[in-house]
């Protein structure tokens, strides 16, 4: 699969995420730092809860007329002299873009930050083919000198490195010299990128939104690196998840607002760029020609289903900077370039079961992810869905979990068993009872008592009292 | 007042005293209760285990227990949210879901029926001591009770309360996770135990006994002197 990262069991990658303590305090300042910035961008509007309702609105609006806006969106593009193509895989759209490359005779490519060419490892294809392709979003390039490490996060990519981390991947491979000041790190990336922007024969981007009523593009940064990208080299490509699309600006607007806010806690970014189709007759830069990819890979097979509102997402990244999973584990853990409570969610669906089956139960379901999402999607119901899905549908519970569960709904549903259960539950934990504890328990509360001590169960039950009480005021 | 006690399970089995707690604190209020004895679990363990089949017939157990009551009051945030799901969870089911939606309308967490039914804010409680207030995610965050612990506890005579840094971040429990998922659940009570003893309070109160075990069973195994009361007991001593 594309997404997934590493070959690592499960168990094994959140070890190793748990004992990283670099990538902890660098993960949890980050949560911290943004966390609080977002919170204070969504009270700053004084109706977030409206906004929110706002944007979930326009979302499902576009997922429920998806086939209208795609057409709209493409007749859009191609009047003004642009070039679209529909992907059904992920190998129809890096063998679309193998094509470009080819005829245009590339060498290098400039790269704004995209998770779906990730999705689809667009950079090795194009590196098989013996280009170069240069990452511009500062966090990307660092993953991509740092001998293409993979994205911990959807937006901030190298948020598990911190900045003497950063310096030392510097040093070794670009023979940088100086401090790890983070002004003259990125001072050094920006030396090094600008001549890059020159000599790139194409632009690739993603796509934060697609405007259906112009056929524009539109696209979020900080860095101002998506502007030189669409704006410098001859040839421009960008590609786009299938459900990427607004109406028109004034949705544009609305879900810009709700992305700059819980992304990063900011009103807008440094950068909003906007481009519509190949440079026209009068305009002074921008591509000479321009090819939007737009890509399904799976995304169709959720449409209509029980899992549709995953799509609404803006790929804000609100619901992994509140995750307290994600917090503790990091992001490689996941497994996929799609991580935290949206990633738990997503990567099943478009990479299957087998490889992602731990993620929805790698969460409490303590609904953080749902409380800051900014279009409403119900993550910790999505990813209790996927949970009865595999047990339901798929029947990839473990049998002795299984058997658990089934003995739990019988005996939670006939008080006749659950009075005997109860009854001797204290005489069948006194081996294992000391005081009014139970420090080394036998099944499944072995993992528990690993590290917590549990109760003893109560001599009288509760029921028991309540009882007797009732009794005794009667007397 | 007439209130059926919804006790939970943990409480029953484990934790009595926080239903005696409850049961002297409601009555203390004017109220009646009962304790109708069908009542088993909300199906909650089971249910966010993925099975669904197995947990709706302990619910709708649940919800032939509770028929005729006129108020459900539970000392459980997840459980009452558990109740508030059911509607959700018996979508589309001709008989179920009506069902489901009467019992999510009458059933309370303690301390929001006391706030917003009894209209009662001081409940002329004394407990001496230090304490912090755990805010667990199903409660506050699902069930959307946020302010009516915080009330109750304000006025409690002799109480003086720290605030919980960080104290909305989820304690690790999640039920089912805190086995299943045992490394990453060890990592995130220790990080609420070491925001709690910031605090230096002597006690930790919460409103959910499955949050406090985890959190209690892990500071007694680390030997960490913080004794865990619920909120049920502290609003109950005088």
């Amino acid at each position: 699969m594309p997404m997934k990262i590493g070959s690592d069991e499960f168990k094994n990658r959140v070890d190793k995420g748990i004992n990283d303590s670099f990538m902890r305090s660098a993960v949890a300042s980050a949560q911290d730092g943004i966390g609080q910035r977002r919170q204070a961008a969504a009270d700053e509007l004084g109706n977030w809860e409206e906004w929110r309702s706002h944007g979930e609105e326009i979302r499902q609006h576009v997922l429920a007329h998806l086939d209208y806006y795609l057409e709209q969106l493409s007749e859009n593009v191609a009047k003004r002299g642009g070039h679209v193509f529909f992907a059904q895989t992920k190998e129809e759209a890096t063998e679309y873009i193998r094509e470009i490359v080819q005829k245009k005779q590339a060498k290098k490519i400039v790269k704004s930050k995209s998770m779906v060419t990730e999705e689809i490892h667009l950079n090795a294809v194009l590196e098989n083919e013996g280009c170069k392709v240069v990452e511009t979003d500062l966090g990307e390039y660092i993953l991509q000198v740092d001998d293409h490490e993979p994205p911990s996060h959807i937006i901030a990519p190298a948020l598990h490195k911190n900045k003497e981390q950063v310096q030392e991947v510097f040093t070794k491979k670009l023979g940088y010299t100086k401090s790890s000041k983070p002004e003259e790190l990125a001072w050094h990336a920006r030396k090094m990128l600008r001549e890059e922007y020159l000599s790139a024969d194409i632009g690739m981007t993603g796509c934060n939104f697609a405007v259906a009523e112009t056929g524009s593009i539109c696209l979020v940064t900080n860095e101002g690196n998506a502007d030189l990208v669409t704006a410098l080299p001859k040839t421009l490509i960008t590609v786009m998840g299938m459900e990427r699309i607004v109406p028109t600006f004034e949705e544009m607007e609305v879900l810009v607002s709700l992305l700059t806010r819980s992304a990063v806690g900011q009103k807008l970014t440094s950068y909003i760029t906007v481009f519509t189709g190949p440079r026209a007759v009068m305009e002074v830069d921008g591509p000479e020609d321009f090819h939007l990819v737009i890509l399904d890979n799976g995304r169709s097979n959720i449409l209509g289903g029980e899992f549709q509102s995953i799509l609404q997402c803006i790929r804000c990244a609100a619901c992994v900077n509140a995750c307290p999973v994600y917090r503790h584990v990091g992001g490689h853990s996941y497994g996929s370039i799609y991580s935290g409570p949206i990633g738990a969610v997503l990567s099943p669906l478009l990479g299957g079961y087998d490889d992602y089956k731990e993620l929805p139960y790698a969460s409490t379901l303590c609904g953080a992810c749902t409380e800051v999402c900014p279009v409403k999607i119900p993550l910790h119901q999505l990813l209790h869905k996927h949970r009865e899905v595999m047990v339901e549908k798929e029947g990839k519970a473990p049998i002795t979990e299984k058997l658990a569960m089934k003995a739990f709904g019988f005996g939670a549903a006939s008080p006749a068993l659950y009075k005997i259960g109860s009854k001797i539950a204290p005489t069948a934990m006194n081996p294992f009872t000391v005081g009014d504890k139970i420090s080394s328990g036998p099944g499944p509360l072995k993992a528990w008592t690993e590290i917590r001590e549990f109760p003893a169960p109560n001599k009288e039950r509760f029921r028991d009292w309540f009882k007797n009480r009732a009794k005794e005021e009667h007397v | 007042m007439k209130v059926s006690l919804f006790a939970t399970c943990l409480v029953d089995l484990f934790q009595s005293s926080v239903g005696k707690a409850t049961v002297e604190l409601l009555e203390k209020l004017g109220c009646e209760i009962d304790f109708p004895e069908s009542q088993i679990c909300c199906g909650q363990p089971s249910y966010n285990s993925g099975f669904v089949k197995e947990s709706k017939e302990a619910m709708k157990r649940m919800i032939d227990t509770f028929a005729d009551a006129d108020y459900v009051v539970s000392p459980s945030g997840s459980c009452v949210y558990m109740f508030h799901e059911y509607p959700y969870i018996f979508k589309n089911d001709p008989i179920w879901e009506q069902r489901a939606k009467a019992l999510a309308e009458k059933t309370y967490e303690l301390t929001q029926f006391i706030v917003d039914v009894l209209k009662v804010e001081d409940v002329g409680a004394r407990f001496e001591g230090s304490v912090t207030y755990h805010t667990s995610c199903h409660m506050t965050r699902l069930l959307g009770v946020k302010k009516a612990p915080m009330i109750l506890l304000n006025n409690v005579k002799g109480l003086s309360i720290t605030e919980l840094p960080y104290k909305e971040q989820c304690c690790g429990f999640g039920g089912t996770f805190s086995v299943k998922m045992a490394q990453i659940s060890e990592q995130m009570v220790d990080e609420k135990v070491s925001h709690i003893e910031e605090t230096k309070a002597d006690y930790l109160i919460g409103a959910d006994a499955g949050c406090l075990m985890n959190i209690g069973g892990r500071m007694e195994r680390k030997g960490k002197p913080i004794k865990v009361l619920h909120i049920a007991e502290v609003l109950n001593s005088r």
